[in-house]
């Protein structure tokens, strides 16, 4: 019993994770060229086995300035989102934590809810609500506040409204599960040995809700560092980042490898962070 | 590139902020009495076309006429049915690639089947000056029929452009890439088509280079050109947002496709909300493009295929398709047969002799492609 229960898991992990895997890391040694697909494999059988690995695209990635810059500002657009996400997320989840229990469930659901809607029509919105002729823009001419439209979309502030927007669930569960599991009498404690509000919050809250708040960092952080969708619907010209660097070496440039490359090289840029978490997590 | 994407997906999004959008092109006849006359007949065959691309009665006709069903898909983008096909075994029979870059990409793979011209009569239908145009992408024409063509230029809201450039006449690509020009135009909305392939050709004309150069220096000086009229641009998106941000009054200036230029005037007509559009083919020559009906060389149903592809070039059935999507088509026997509106404006129909500045593009090395998308990066980027 307890091996078939391991099975199921360890033939999902084979199938859909290291396989795939396997499949990029080919493909990122692989030899470009036109064809269907447009691509040589890294190896051939020749009589025997052929290797022909090609490390021309880790090379690019290295040598060309314009990938490295790719990944700073997926670094710094995921960090960014993370931050906000934790910063709007802890309250919140503070909020829910400490409200009547009768009232936890709706307001969990609440946040819940915007995320069970598709996730396209959630970023067409931001697109009807910041263009030109959008709702924001029209109200604040109504107003008679502006008499030219401020260029909300496709700027920072429209890439990280839809950023959080998208993200902020992932935040705010992790972070309600730690702080509604804290033990109360802690806090009461201190407040009885004459703490002030603001130093039981410093003290005891915050440090105890550290390993959630920091699961909410990563659970934001590493999709976000791979987010094609909305730098590219909602954020300025200038926002390439990696997924849009990917896109543009398989779509544009139709080289298959150095598209995978990226791909692997954003993987092992993410688990760096997943690797600290859990030597931080081993250490407790 | 030709990135509509998702515009399709907006639709309910956007209702509240945009025009009503166009009737989609997804077409799902039933299926018809099986003519036994016909070959192929009780087989189905399927199509995958742009989104908004034909004339929905086209479809069933060829069903009712021939037996075969159609089973009828949609993409917004190149990328999308460059990226199917590329992985092999797409499943479809007909495909509507663009000249350059897909369908000479597909050509030189060896990923489309050969026409064959005695099962096509109505190939010689085409025009052939325009078929010679695409024999760059095709050599000896061997893999494509032409299924609509189009040019790229400057949609504009002819009011305001006239306001802010009274003393500009209004048929180059100087209205956009003099940076005096491009300045005075800046308040009121410059957008770009987010597409190096179909942009930077453009530009290098404009320069007086050879659009099709890879010449280093050239590139430098188109992107130097673009570099000076990017702080008064406001949107480097996909052609298809730009369709829409235009039809609704929101850019001044778009380099973008002519027939999304003309679509967007339409819609902005229906909505009667006091926008008028107007296109600009640049005098200086415009780029010229096809989109091609192709089979895929491992097409389940090549045959219907090629009795499909003989069908659309019939001048009937062309003049409605060109009718409903306001894109001119290359059989000169169905213009008359286009409403009188459409045939006669300039901008659907080039004039032959505003056809004879245009330029096509050709295709690159794979190295010239990446030193043109880092261009367009750093057009992208502004520095």
């Amino acid at each position: 019993m307890r091996r078939l229960q391991l099975l199921v898991p360890a033939l999902w992990l084979a199938g859909f994770v290291a396989l795939p895997l396997l499949v990029v890391l080919l493909l990122s040694i692989a030899q470009p060229g036109p064809g269907v697909p447009p691509f040589l494999l890294p190896f051939a059988w020749d009589g025997g086995l052929v290797l022909r690995p090609n490390w021309e695209p880790f090379g690019l990635l290295v040598a060309d300035d314009y990938y490295v810059s790719a990944f700073l500002q997926s670094l710094w657009v995921a960090g960014g989102t993370a931050g906000l996400c934790l910063l709007l997320g802890f309250p919140m989840a503070l909020g829910i934590a400490r409200a009547k229990p009768h009232w936890r469930a709706p307001l969990l659901m609440a946040v819940l809810l915007p995320f069970w809607t598709g996730f396209l029509p959630r970023v067409g919105a931001w697109i009807g609500l910041l263009r030109d002729e959008g709702w924001v823009n029209g109200v604040l001419r109504g107003l008679g506040w502006i008499d030219a439209p401020l260029p909300l979309l496709y700027s920072d502030l429209a890439l990280f409204l839809g950023m959080v927007h998208a993200y902020l669930p992932f935040a705010v569960l992790p972070l309600y599960a730690s702080l509604s599991r804290l033990d109360l009498t802690l806090e009461e404690a201190a407040s009885d040995l004459g703490a002030t509000p603001a130093t039981v919050f410093r003290t005891i809250t915050l440090p105890l809700a550290a390993p959630g708040a920091l699961a909410a960092f990563l659970l934001v952080f590493i999709p976000a560092a791979g987010e094609y969708v909305i730098p590219e619907l909602l954020g300025p010209p200038e926002a390439l980042l990696v997924g849009r660097a990917l896109w543009q070496e398989f779509f544009q440039n139709r080289d298959w490898p150095v598209a995978a490359a990226l791909a692997v090289a954003l993987l092992a840029m993410l688990i760096l962070p997943i690797r600290l978490f859990q030597r931080l997590e081993a250490r407790r | 590139m030709l990135r509509r994407m998702l515009a399709a997906t907006f639709c309910a999004a956007l209702a509240v902020t945009t025009l009503p959008p166009a009737a989609s092109a997804q077409v799902q006849a039933q299926a018809p009495a099986p003519n036994a006359a016909q070959p192929g007949a009780g087989t189905t065959l399927n199509v995958y076309n742009w989104s908004d691309y034909i004339d929905p009665y086209a479809v069933s006709r060829f069903q009712q006429e021939t037996g075969i069903r159609i089973r009828y898909d949609v993409y917004d983008s190149l990328e999308t049915l460059e990226g199917k096909l590329s992985a092999g075994r797409s499943g479809y029979d007909i495909i509507v690639p663009t000249s350059e870059p897909t369908f000479a990409r597909l050509v030189r793979a060896g990923a489309l089947l050969p026409l064959d011209r005695a099962r096509i009569p109505n190939w010689t239908n085409q025009d052939p000056a325009l078929l010679q145009r695409v024999a760059s992408s095709d050599p000896g024409n061997r893999f494509g029929a032409i299924y609509l063509y189009g040019t790229v230029g400057l949609g504009i809201r002819v009011d305001r452009v006239r306001a802010a450039l009274p003393d500009v006449p209004l048929d180059s690509l100087d209205v956009l890439m003099q940076p005096e020009n491009a300045r005075r135009l800046a308040r009121c909305g410059i957008a770009v088509m987010d597409s190096a392939i179909d942009v930077l050709p453009s530009v290098l004309r404009w320069r007086g280079r050879d659009p099709n150069s890879t010449d280093a220096a050239d590139l430098r000086a188109a992107e130097e050109a673009l570099l000076a009229i990017r702080p008064h641009v406001r949107a480097i998106i996909a052609s298809g947002n730009i369709m829409d941000a235009l039809a609704t009054g929101e850019y001044c200036v778009a380099l973008t496709y002519s027939g999304d230029v003309i679509q967007a005037q339409a819609r902005a007509r229906e909505a009667a909300r006091g926008v008028e559009i107007g296109y600009i083919q640049p005098k200086e020559g415009a780029q010229l493009w096809f989109d091609m009906l192709a089979i895929p060389a491992d097409a389940p149903n090549p045959e219907a295929a090629q009795a499909f592809i003989n069908f659309v070039l019939r001048p009937d059935v062309m003049a409605g398709i060109t009718n409903h999507v306001r894109y001119p088509n290359a059989i000169p026997t169905a213009t008359p047969l286009v409403n009188e509106a459409v045939r006669n404006d300039p901008n659907v129909y080039p004039t032959p002799e505003m056809l004879g500045r245009t330029f096509v593009a050709t295709q690159l090395s794979a190295q010239a492609e990446r030193a043109r998308s880092r261009s367009w990066n750093r057009f992208r980027a502004g520095r």
